[in-house]
């Protein structure tokens, strides 16, 4: 194998990392792509051989690194993915033992090891383009995600709407049929008869006639010693047995009587809860603590103080938080006393202002096409914070040269590298056990998972098991937030109702063009980002940067329509090509939502369609303004083109919850910052969308055009804030263009 | 100082700080994970068990107010012969959870309201299913809780 190339992140981390080598961001991922690890050759590399070592007991066989069969007939997959809660990992079991013609009811999941072995091929396959066979496999993953990939290559990440579409399709459906000709080459061998006279069904090889048929089981051991087919042929849709079937989870039992284990869950004999506190200004460093008031709260053992942060250790949580809030730890503010809301979007207006962009993107001579008088505005939209309901909790041990550790990560794999890292352990000395994720929404990825850094630096110092929560107070004040943007769009239309020239300066963190699809049919485009970096770490939100793009051209779009005259419908139909998903997606919208039907007084609607991830969702919403001047969601009619659905209820849950985050976040949602410090301190003042509120109606519909497959978790989001605001503009006449709305559409 | 109480119909005594909240006694001391830790200030509903019979977040509930009374966890509701409590089931048959980090307050609270209602109006859920679910999963526990109270599940129709 060769040499990992050596890499660097490029993104600002919050942690110190005094002398680690950074080798350690650097995996076996690389190599095991290069030595081409699907197919025949799976089944000498190091990697497959590993792989069964640490999956197959006695009386079982593994296939393929992801895949064992024991000869009892059970069927157990390996998922390189953590389900963070959008069914990703029943859609891949389903795709897998759908080719293997696998019996539903005897197929387990579990979770692959965190290490190297289990690194996501198929990922690596689609990123690296490398002996995928099928191109345009990387089409719709937006490109920072690619390249930040590239610098990691640890290979097990979850993000991206990836899971069904790349480890899915690249790997789990191959696998799963690879399997089926080796366990039906076995039969044939076994029953003295050709191959072709052969069928499979519920984890049975069958000949039909001569009656006999052969369990997976039985065929195992001797299956598992063949050579696995490169390329099988995959079934044809219209064979599908679990493929497209409304399966029922599988996580969901565990789910409803509290005996699922999530990260926050986990505990292990003598071990300790610890709480901590990062600088309040991001930047900041820990000065002085006195340590007093918090060891004469009972319970409390120890304080620690890192470089940034100070933590407490005690018996339980209740003790660890009383001991913390004792204490007045003093920071510096890395000099990021001055950063501010105001102070960003002052910055922004300044940059968009000079008019010297970091980036350009677009077609057509804009400027020659704008006009003299086009139609301008300004939006603008704050931090956001991910909000997953189970606070970081990670458990952490060192013991006899060992660190092990335990909890829910998007990228288990990475985020033993960050403990390898931050301990200088070798990496064979280091064990990160995967648990359940309560929700993370982009929060729980390597970029930006100081807590791994934390916990390994508490457990490398104590003689006990350490399990380290954030309080909720500290997972708000020190996120991961979607960026604070602002934007001002231009455009002029002409008299014949047609838009000659359009563009869009927006400023942020960085570039928004890898993950956003413009899909207008314009002469003129033009999209332009300036990149301005404060104290706050920004990051992958829920279908990163598409919410703040979505919201700038949908509800322009909406704008120009209505200073066109013209229905917002009509027109955006007139920029739409003919014969496009996109025309239908939004035809079939308006057509199942009653575009153009009366509503009551003070109801309106509103459209946005948006394209994310290679999947196009239109919203209509129909909505009014309480009496508290807040946002009231009546109905929502929803299309979805994302090629082809794996699970259509898994899937609709998906654009239902991706739909009322959207909503939620548009509503209310804002993370503020003063003095260079996050204002918002728990739920009471970061309040999230709750059931009364949500839309009692929700028509969804998918149209499954044959398209390349496009993502699910994250493409119902981005259309939700722009149909509301356009919707409440019907409704009162107010346009509102800084989010969140809260009062603003009030009359 | 010590607490005695009954927890799932069993009796127990806590060795905990008076101040401290029920959540961290019924998590830590009784290892009893079903209860979920979400915000700490009573907020988000993650944490919700039932004292007496009424729902309650046990993040904000000092363990000395609960002397004496009857606590009833997610752990709990199951019937003595384990089978699920049908607000369970109809979680299952809408296909509810997603993370699930929140469902089993969330289902401590629905518990609390047909049991207080029989039949919940929807204005009734809107009151009592205060809850928060970052998941969005909303509309689904409207339908299971319309399902597990015998309600044709007519108002969500994009809830499968």
């Amino acid at each position: 194998m060769a040499d990992n190339p050596t890499l660097e992140m490029e993104q600002p981390t919050p942690v110190k990392r005094k002398g680690v080598k950074r080798r350690a961001f650097l995996i076996g991922g690389v190599a095991i792509v290069g030595a081409g690890l699907f197919g025949i050759s799976i089944m000498d590399s190091n990697a497959v051989k590993t792989a069964a070592k640490l999956t197959a007991g006695k009386g079982e066989h593994s296939f393929a690194t992801w895949l064992k069969i024991s000869e009892d007939n059970v069927v157990t997959i390996y998922s390189p993915h953590t389900d963070i809660g959008q069914g990703s990992n029943t859609g891949l079991a389903q795709m897998l033992a759908e080719e293997l013609d696998a019996n539903w009811d005897l197929v387990k999941l579990v979770s692959a090891p965190a290490e190297s072995a289990f690194a996501n091929v198929g990922l690596g396959r689609g990123f690296l383009g490398e002996m995928t066979g099928q191109p345009g496999i990387i089409n719709g993953v937006p490109q920072s995600f690619l390249s930040f990939l590239a610098r990691q290559m640890n290979l097990q990440i979850t993000g991206g709407s990836t899971a069904l579409r790349f480890t899915g399709q690249v790997t789990f459906q191959k696998v799963g049929a690879a399997t089926r000709l080796a366990l039906i080459e076995t039969a044939a061998k076994r029953l003295g008869v050709p191959a072709s006279e052969l069928t499979t069904q519920d984890s049975h090889v069958i000949h039909a006639k001569s009656s006999r048929s052969l369990p997976y089981g039985k065929l195992a051991a001797e299956a598992a010693t063949l050579s696995l087919n490169n390329e099988p042929t995959l079934k044809d849709p219209k064979n599908y047995r679990l493929m497209r079937q409304s399966v029922p989870r599988l996580d969901i039992p565990a789910k409803v009587d509290g005996t699922a284990q999530y990260g926050m869950d986990f505990s292990v004999p003598d071990m300790r809860v610890a709480t901590i506190m990062a600088a309040p200004v991001r930047g900041g460093k820990l000065t002085s603590v006195d340590e007093a008031p918090a060891l004469a709260v009972k319970g409390v053992e120890k304080v620690i103080k890192l470089d940034d942060a100070v933590a407490v250790v005690a018996k339980g949580y209740w003790a660890a938080i009383s001991g913390l809030r004792a204490m007045t730890p003093q920071f510096t503010d890395g000099g990021n006393g001055a950063i501010s809301t105001a102070s960003i979007f002052k910055a922004y207006d300044d940059l968009i202002a000079k008019g010297e962009p970091a980036g350009e993107a677009g077609e057509g001579d804009v400027k020659a096409a704008m006009g003299p008088k086009p139609i301008e505005a300004k939006y603008q939209v704050p931090f956001l914070h991910h909000a997953m309901m189970e606070p970081f909790a990670l458990t952490a041990h060192y013991k006899d040269g060992k660190l092990d550790i335990w909890g829910g990560m998007q990228d288990p794999l990475a985020s033993k590298m960050m403990a390898v890292d931050v301990s200088g352990l070798d990496s064979d000395k280091v064990t990160f056990h995967p648990m359940l994720i309560g929700g993370s929404f982009g929060r729980r990825l390597p970029m930006y998972m100081e807590i791994v850094s934390q916990v390994t630096k508490l457990a490398m110092q104590l003689p006990y098991p350490v399990k380290l929560i954030w309080s909720r107070e500290e997972e708000i004040a020190q996120g991961a937030y979607r960026p604070q943007s602002a934007a001002i769009l231009k455009a002029n239309v002409t008299a014949n109702k047609r838009i000659a020239a359009f563009s869009n300066d927006y400023a942020q963190t960085e570039s928004a063009e890898a993950e956003t699809t413009f899909i207008y049919n314009l002469p003129a485009v033009a999209r332009r980002n300036y990149e301005h970096k404060s104290n706050q770490i920004t990051g992958a939100w829920r279908s990163v940067n598409s919410t703040q793009q979505g919201f700038y051209n949908e509800s322009f779009m909406d704008e120009l329509a209505h200073a066109a005259g013209l229905d917002p419908v009509e027109f955006r139909r007139n920029h739409l090509k003919a014969d496009s998903r996109h025309l239908r997606v939004l035809d079939e919208c308006a057509r199942l939502a009653n575009w153009k039907a009366p509503l009551p007084e003070g109801v309106g609607r509103g459209v946005a369609i948006v394209e994310s991830f290679k999947t196009i969702v239109a919203h209509v919403i129909e909505a009014s303004v309480k009496e508290d001047g807040m946002p009231k969601v009546h109905k929502i009619t929803t299309v979805v083109d994302a090629g082809s659905i794996v699970n259509p209820d898994a899937a609709k849950a998906q654009i239902e919850g991706g739909t009322i985050m959207g909503l939620s976040s548009a509503i209310g949602e804002a993370v503020t910052l003063e003095k260079g410090a996050v204002q918002q301190s728990n739920f009471s003042d970061y309040p999230l969308l709750k059931l009364a509120d949500a839309p009692l109606v929700h028509d969804i519909h998918f149209i499954n055009s044959g398209a390349y497959m496009g993502g699910i978790g994250e493409p119902g989001v981005p259309p939700a804030a722009p149909a509301l605001a356009n919707a409440l503009f019907a409704a009162t006449g107010k346009r509102v263009r800084n989010l969140p709305i809260l009062t603003q559409a009030k009359a | 100082m010590t607490i005695s109480t009954t927890v799932n119909g069993k009796a127990v005594t806590l060795n905990a700080e008076p101040d401290s909240p029920l959540l961290w006694a019924i998590r830590e001391e009784l290892g009893l994970t079903g209860t979920k830790f979400g915000c700490g200030i009573a907020a988000c509903g993650a944490c919700t068990v039932h004292v007496n019979g009424e729902p309650a977040r046990s993040c904000s509930l000092p363990v000395s107010e609960v002397a004496g009374k009857s606590i009833t966890t997610i752990e709990g509701i199951k019937g003595s012969d384990g089978t699920l409590h049908a607000v369970q089931k109809a979680w299952i048959a809408a296909q509810v959870p997603q993370c699930g980090y929140c469902q089993s307050g969330q289902i401590m609270a629905a518990v609390a309201l047909i049991e207080k209602t029989g039949k919940p109006s929807d204005d009734q859920i809107d009151e009592a299913m205060t809850n928060i679910c970052r998941c969005g999963t909303y509309p689904r526990i409207r339908k299971a809780i319309h399902a597990a109270t015998g309600q044709a599940a007519t108002a969500v129709e994009g809830a499968a």
